[in-house]
Formats: structure tokens, C-alpha cells, sequence
């Protein structure tokens, strides 16, 4: 009986994509930044999970829903350990990691209150100039926002 | 660099940044050029620099060109509530090229990137202004001879001066050390010291002026503004510790010579300006024949130079 209950609380799905090893606190930004609040997709989501590795994690499934690899890698500011299973027909058929990119669009807002993108509201550009720690350069301004000031849009 | 933008001295290689030294040199020996004869420079002051704005007129018009514009966004239509890009669209059709001065940090990379014309940034808020660090190279080659190995010694407000962090990485290209001379509370920032570490280039810190100028090439004396001390009393106490005098270039370097962004408020005693070594005016006239040499190598004109 309590296995069972276990297996609930995250259930499988025929077709579609898991998205693991996502910090529990960065859940619900994962979501929003995939656009997961505005799709008609059967998603099932599950939060502060134990995670030897990372403490709390959460897990997302979205139902018949696959990935392109840039839209995937958009989450790497948030979910840097971010580990996807491509599901078809109940198996993995593919595991994918994210990867930070060199450049990010959007996202995230630039911290400097008297940069550009926050006095005329124009979409943010930022250059990661450290990968490890995820330290965004904006294009305009060129001021550092680090992950500790990380505000998002 | 023909029909690029100028928005940060960063957007110039070396070999670039000397090619336009060098035109400039030709503007000097021969200022009358007419070489943009028939072409139009908007000149848009969204924050009043009446020196910057009389520096650029006046090499558009040693060249030839036509100026428009407005020197305060009061006497534009901002004031009205347009925004940068429309007006930079609107002035983009009058002109060959916009010269923009702007209070907001960033606003010249977007002016570049929606303009079909060139932008030559004269000051993003704090963040750029690289036609002045073009005439802060141009002086110092002219009066050192060479831009490498030179020991610049940079004073005053080093931690929101933007002159002086543009200059720094503008310099650190050449084998330059350093000497940084500021109260605690406006020392160089850490991120500034961090990369000439990377790079493998000499500083040094100090709170003292009269005794760490002895072997300098360049001083670079910046103003310290009472606004930027959390503290006011600690203003008072530092105001006249950064104030350059005759008798302390005694002992100090042939070659050396003393520049100034300007405007000069008390940072410079005028004892100094009759010195040989008191370079700052004639660094504001090197100004003009910098954006010379920057206008028309980004208008594609350096053919026409005689």
C-alpha cells in the first residue's frame, strides 16, 4: 500500500517528457519559462522530493510534449542539473542534460534599476560569462547580474 | 569599422583603435578637410554635456558636415513621452549619423541596434564613453610618443569615474601599469583590479597624491563630488587631499604630463596650469580631431582624407 502511494505521487506517462532534477524552490519558474502554464498538455508536477545530490527536488512530466534543445536549455539559469527522459510508449527512449548557454534572451531582467531594459521595457540580452555560477553580462548596460540577484520576467 | 556604431571602446580592435589615432594625427596637421561635405550629423543631447556637444559640432563643422539636434531632452519630443527607439527612427531619416548623449545606461546599444544609421555614443549614463577615452589615447601618444608601457597614475574618484575604468581597459592592451590614488570609500573597483591581475599588468593602491607621482608618465587627476560621499564628513575631511599643485610636480618625470576629463572644478590648482606638464586643455582640443577621425571612419570617408 505505501509503495503504491509512492508510485502515485509521480506517475508515469505513455508519451511525453520528465524533466528531474529540478531545485525544488526554481519549480515553478521551470514551469513558467517553458510556457507550461499556458499549454493545453496533461502535466503532472511534484515538489520537495529527497534528493541525495540536491536536497529538495521537483519533478515535472508533461504528457505528449517533446523539447527543442534550445528551448530546453533556457531553463539552465534555474535548473542547471536539469535531467530530461524522452518518453515513448512508456520507455526512455532518450535522456538529455541542459546546458548553459553562451547567451541568454530574455528570462531573466537585468538588476541594474538604470539599465535600458528596465526604463524602456525591452527584452533583455545577457552573455554568461560564467557558466558554473551563472553570472549573466547584459548586452546593454554591461553590468554583471549573478544568481543570487536573478529576477525574472 | 565603416558603418558601424561606436558604443564602447570595446567594440574597437587595436589595430582599429590605431587607425583612428593615426587619421586623427592627419585632422591635426591638416584640420580643413572637407570631407563630410554633404552629409548630416544629429547631434541628440538627452542630457545636457555642453563640452562633449561643442566637441562634436565643432569637428562636423571643421569637416564640412551639417549639424541638427537638441542639447535637452526638455526640447525634444521626449518630454512628450516618445520613446528612444521612435526617436531614434524619426532622427535616423534626417541625418547620416547620430551622435547621442543619454542619462540612461545601455540606451546607446539599443540606439545601435534599431538605428539604420550609425551611433556614436557620447555617454550612456555611467557606463560608456569611448570617444573620450579615444582622445585620452590620443594624448597620451602624442605626448609619450608611444601608447606601450606606459605608468598611468589615475586620481580621484576611481570607483564611479567611467573615464577612468574605460581608459584602464583601453590601456591594459599596451603593457600599461597602475597607480590608483583615491579615499577608501571611491578606490577602483574590484572587478577592474581583478582583470589586470588576469592580464599580468602592475598596480599599486595608495590614499597619498604628492608621493606616488614621482615616476609617472600620465597623472589622470578625476573630481571628487561631494554626492558620492555617504558620509559628508568624511568629505571634508578627504576634499583637499586629492588636489594637484605646482610645487608637488617638482622631481616628477620630464615626460610627464597631467590630463583632465574636465571640467576641472579644484582638483587641479591653477598654479599648475602654466606648467609644461599641464596637459588638460590641449587634451580637450586633441577631442576634436579624435571624433574627427572616428566620424569619418565610420561614414566610410578616410579616402577623402588628404
Amino acid at each position: 500500500m505505501k509503495d503504491d502511494k509512492k508510485h502515485l505521487s509521480v506517475s508515469a506517462i505513455q508519451n511525453g517528457t520528465v524533466i528531474d532534477h529540478i531545485p525544488a524552490q526554481n519549480l515553478f519558474k521551470v514551469i513558467s519559462i517553458l510556457g507550461l502554464d499556458n499549454i493545453s498538455n496533461q502535466i503532472t508536477f511534484g515538489s520537495n522530493f529527497g534528493s541525495a545530490k540536491m536536497g529538495k527536488k521537483a519533478i515535472v512530466k508533461i504528457a505528449d510534449k517533446y523539447f527543442e534543445r534550445d528551448e530546453i536549455n533556457r531553463i539552465a539559469i534555474v535548473a542547471p542539473n536539469a535531467k530530461l527522459n524522452i518518453i515513448k510508449d512508456y520507455e526512455v527512449v532518450e535522456k538529455m542534460v541542459v546546458e548553459v548557454p553562451d547567451s541568454i534572451k530574455g528570462i531573466v531582467r537585468c538588476m541594474n534599476p538604470k539599465c535600458i531594459t528596465n526604463v524602456e521595457g525591452i527584452d533583455t540580452r545577457f552573455d554568461v560569462v560564467d557558466k558554473a555560477d551563472v553570472t549573466l553580462k547584459c548586452c546593454y548596460c554591461e553590468k554583471i547580474t549573478d544568481s543570487d540577484h536573478m529576477d525574472f520576467v | 569599422m565603416t558603418n558601424r556604431s561606436l558604443v564602447s571602446i570595446n567594440d574597437l580592435s587595436t589595430d582599429e583603435l590605431v587607425q583612428v589615432l593615426d587619421l586623427a594625427e592627419r585632422f591635426e596637421q591638416n584640420p580643413a578637410q572637407r570631407v563630410l561635405d554633404g552629409k548630416i550629423v544629429a547631434t541628440l543631447f538627452f542630457e545636457p554635456s555642453t563640452r562633449t556637444r561643442l566637441s562634436f559640432e565643432s569637428a562636423v563643422n571643421r569637416l564640412g558636415g551639417r549639424v541638427i539636434g537638441f542639447s535637452e531632452a526638455s526640447s525634444s519630443s521626449v518630454s512628450k513621452g516618445e520613446s528612444l527607439k521612435d526617436t531614434i527612427l524619426t532622427v535616423a531619416n534626417y541625418s547620416d549619423l547620430i551622435v547621442m548623449r543619454h542619462p540612461i545606461e545601455g540606451s546607446a546599444r539599443w540606439a545601435a541596434e534599431v538605428s539604420p544609421v550609425p551611433i556614436v555614443n557620447a555617454g550612456d549614463g555611467a557606463n560608456q564613453h569611448p570617444t573620450q577615452t579615444m582622445l585620452d589615447l590620443y594624448s597620451i601618444r602624442k605626448t609619450q610618443g608611444t601608447l606601450n608601457n606606459q605608468k598611468i597614475v589615475m586620481v580621484g574618484d576611481l570607483k564611479y569615474g567611467r573615464t577612468v575604468h574605460s581608459l584602464l581597459l583601453a590601456m591594459s592592451r599596451f603593457n600599461a601599469s597602475f597607480v590608483f590614488i583615491s579615499p577608501k570609500e571611491l578606490q577602483m573597483p574590484v572587478e577592474f583590479k581583478l582583470f589586470l591581475q588576469e592580464k599580468g599588468l602592475k598596480y599599486e593602491e595608495h590614499t597619498e597624491l604628492a608621493e606616488n607621482i614621482k615616476d609617472a608618465d600620465i597623472v589622470y587627476m578625476t573630481r571628487v563630488q561631494r554626492e558620492r560621499f555617504s558620509d559628508p564628513m568624511e568629505y571634508e575631511r578627504v576634499k583637499n587631499a586629492y588636489v594637484l599643485r605646482r610645487h608637488m610636480l617638482e622631481g616628477t618625470k620630464a615626460n610627464m604630463r597631467v590630463l583632465h576629463p574636465l571640467p576641472r572644478v579644484n582638483e587641479i590648482h591653477v598654479d599648475v596650469d602654466d606648467s609644461p606638464k599641464a596637459y588638460y586643455f590641449q587634451q580637450a582640443k586633441n577631442g576634436v580631431y579624435a571624433r574627427m577621425a572616428i566620424m569619418t571612419t565610420i561614414l566610410g570617408l578616410t579616402d577623402k582624407v588628404k
